[in-house]
């Protein structure tokens, strides 16, 4: 604390550059990180929108808003966003913001290839948002653009989100190269692998699957594209490709990138807990170790995403068991979670209310998961609503709560101003509500066999898909609470301590609120 | 700080060969896809093809075999099986063949790809003759019988009762003007 306080003091005015040109041309980790949060929070609510048309579509049997086509564009565009524009970027902001001041570093490792790796993103998300406006309309092959939908079938844009789907890719790359260089050679003396902050480890550890996984998409797009327009036959059964065989280098990409968007979500929430429940995080090394498993795991499991495509039975049995092996590493994850705040003095602030609901909600998704897992049930299961009731319960109330609880935790060392508790619980609780009341529901919808990616259904499936949709209302409307309290927590309020939280540990909580633009430009001591 | 610099570069670059070598192996997963499935006999492709010794048919087993035709999306040809079902024996010999007629009016060439369905039973269809090892060419309005000499290995699982064997009808007209015609027998029956 004495040491930072006095480092602190020899800081003199190196404040940003004034007017718009600090934004475009910023190194700075703080300014990076901001830009990456607002870009993601954009996206959130612009692929959020193309889910209210979803669900305003399916409030009733028939159709009635939009045309088919269009709804499939929307279902396409509404994952992809999420999936690239909304979550990724969201940790990957986080990440900028929280990691040199979690280890003690000035700025990020590379802060030149920092800004080019943002300003990639808002160039790819225009292009493939173009797309809708363009003629045959925009992606209409679902989010895993699987060929020949998304080749022999797709619509000339298809091109413009390979493109897209390069670009982001570029991005992720360039940002995961950062983190790790950033991890393993700017800590601050002292600050050794096993003391890092578990946000840290877990980013460390989704960077590398980054690395891993990204290129084998770009590769997959570039086949496609090659498909599509150099007369190779990659997935082509005319010419001697194979549909499936897509679906195999994909998900090799894919479940990886499930995981992508969920691990920096764990070391968030393993962040908050601790703080709210004034105990040290229970079973560290665990911790990582668990995490790491989970990486090396999640290369082995793809072919559960395809159970039915007719694999042999030695296959269905190999990555059955090895789906089920998951759920051992991140049981170990919750356990260590519920036993931290075992006998803790437990606060229920915003942030560690959306905490919670992540352990208690994730824990549903992981459940669901695992049904989805068993591959002779999975037959019934495949493609129906249950696989959307599983994923979006990991995601929303996984990834999109704990990047929720993140913002709220840190947000007063951003700002130097804390947040409007009570609009913070209403946000909570309205967003509690209302994911449970969207996507409950779909699991009895699956259940009862309502194919996902559909415009209209049976009128069996009528009650259930209403009440969805009030419920996707509810989580969609109190979202303008959430960005109401951000700009209101920007504006004003009560004046935060450096520390913030009674609880909170760690060295982004010794420099003052808000966090001065230029910090630990000489280390910190690390006890 | 330059050691730093050096620090980080060094790792840059490890980092960014990891993500080249990535790519490659996206690529790579085709070739090994394929491998994968000829080693495993997956995916319903044929690999025992050419002349069998005769065996004595094993008359405690009948096995239902189902023929396909399906015409590629591109294909005009009128192409069916003259017998939808026939029931055979594991190790009897049986012929049966398919019917092609050109409707068009030009001279087309066209190459049939089978697929065995259930996967597993790919490896126990012995196929002694097939018109899908040729190139088969019919001139305008014109058409004909293409023959199909087949065995079922006795060694075929107990529970296997029902094998469907589909035929795809490719045009390949536009290629053999190329003149990339294959001959290699292997490479055709993975085609």
């Amino acid at each position: 604390m004495d040491t930072t306080l006095s480092v602190d003091s020899t800081e003199h005015g190196h404040g940003p550059a004034k007017g718009l040109g600090r934004w475009f041309f910023t190194t700075n980790h703080k300014d990076i990180g901001t830009l990456y949060l607002w870009f993601s929070l954009l996206m959130f609510l612009t692929g959020g929108c193309m889910a209210l048309m979803i669900r305003a579509e399916l409030f009733q049997p028939g159709l009635q808003l939009v045309q088919p086509e269009f709804f499939n564009q929307m279902t396409t565009m509404h994952g992809l966003i999420m999936v690239f524009g909304a979550v990724m970027p969201a940790f990957v902001g986080l990440a900028n913001w929280m990691i040199p001041i979690m280890v003690g570093a000035p700025d990020m490792a590379l802060p030149r290839m920092n800004n080019w790796s943002f300003w990639i993103l808002p160039f790819a998300f225009s292009l493939m948002l173009s797309t809708l406006f363009m003629e045959g309309g925009g992606p209409n092959f679902g989010w895993t653009f699987y060929a020949p939908l998304s080749t022999t079938y797709a619509p000339p844009s298809v091109t413009f989100f390979i493109f897209a789907v390069h670009m982001m890719g570029f991005s992720s790359i360039m940002g995961a190269i950062n983190i790790i260089a950033t991890i393993l050679n700017m800590r601050a003396p002292g600050m050794t692998m096993m003391k890092l902050p578990l946000f840290v480890w877990t980013w460390l550890i989704t960077a590398f699957l980054l690395i891993a996984v990204m290129p084998v998409l770009a590769g997959v797009v570039t086949m496609m594209l090659m498909d599509i327009h150099f007369g190779t036959s990659f997935f082509n059964a005319a010419g001697g490709g194979d549909p499936v065989l897509f679906q195999h280098v994909f998900w090799f990409f894919g479940h990886p990138e499930v995981y992508i968007m969920i691990l920096p979500a764990f070391g968030i929430v393993s962040e908050i807990i601790p703080t709210f429940a004034r105990k040290k995080l229970f079973g560290y090394a665990s911790m990582v170790y668990a995490t790491s498993s989970i990486a090396l795991l999640s290369f082995l499991v793809w072919a559960h995403h395809m159970f039915t495509v007719g694999l042999p039975l030695a296959g269905e049995l190999f990555f059955m068991y090895a789906t089920m092996l998951i759920a051992v590493p991140t049981g170990v994850k919750v356990f260590n979670w519920v036993a931290t705040m075992f006998h803790g003095s437990m606060t229920f602030e915003t942030p560690m209310l959306f905490a919670l609901a992540f352990v208690v909600l994730f824990t549903i998704g992981g459940f669901s998961g695992l049904m989805l897992a068993i591959a002779p049930a999975d037959f019934q299961y495949h493609d129906t609503y249950f696989v959307v009731a599983h994923f979006h319960y990991v995601l929303v109330p996984g990834a999109i709560f704990s990047i929720m609880a993140g913002a709220y935790y840190w947000l007063p060392k951003w700002t130097g101003h804390m947040l409007n508790e009570r609009l913070g619980k209403a946000h909570f609780w309205l967003s509690f509500i209302g994911v449970n009341v969207t996507f409950f529901p779909m699991h009895f919808l699956g259940l009862a066999g309502m194919p996902r990616r559909i415009p209209d259904y049976a009128l069996q499936f009528a009650d259930f898909n209403a009440v969805a949709s009030v419920g996707a209302f509810i989580f969609g409307l109190s979202q303008l609470l959430f960005v109401y309290n951000i700009i209101s927590c920007i504006r004003g309020g009560e004046r935060a301590t450096d520390q913030v939280w009674e609880g909170s540990h760690g060295l982004e909580w010794t420099l003052p609120s808000p966090a001065p633009y230029h910090t630990f430009t000489q280390p910190p001591v690390i006890k | 700080m330059d050691a730093l610099g050096r620090k980080n570069r060094r790792l840059v670059l490890q980092l960014v060969l990891g993500g080249i070598l990535m790519f490659g192996f996206g690529f790579a997963l085709v070739p090994l896809y394929d491998v994968f499935c000829r080693i495993t006999g997956l995916n319903g492709k044929i690999t025992n093809t050419g002349p069998i010794a005769a065996e004595e048919a094993d008359t405690s087993r009948d096995i239902r075999v189902q023929f396909i035709g399906i015409n590629n999306e591109a294909m005009p040809w009128e192409f069916r099986p003259t017998l939808n079902t026939v029931s055979v024996n594991p190790g009897e010999m049986r012929q049966m063949a398919y019917f092609a007629r050109n409707p068009t009016s030009a001279r087309m060439v066209a190459q049939a790809i089978p697929s065995v369905t259930p996967a597993e039973a790919a490896q126990y269809l012995h196929k002694v003759s097939c018109f899908c090892f040729d190139q088969q060419a019919l001139d305008a309005d014109e058409d004909m019988e293409m023959p199909l000499l087949f065995v079922i290995d006795k060694k075929l699982p107990a529970d296997i009762h029902t094998i469907t064997l589909s035929y795809t009808l490719f045009d390949i007209t536009p290629r053999l003007s190329t003149g990339q015609i294959i001959k290699d027998d292997t490479q055709r029956s993975t085609l």
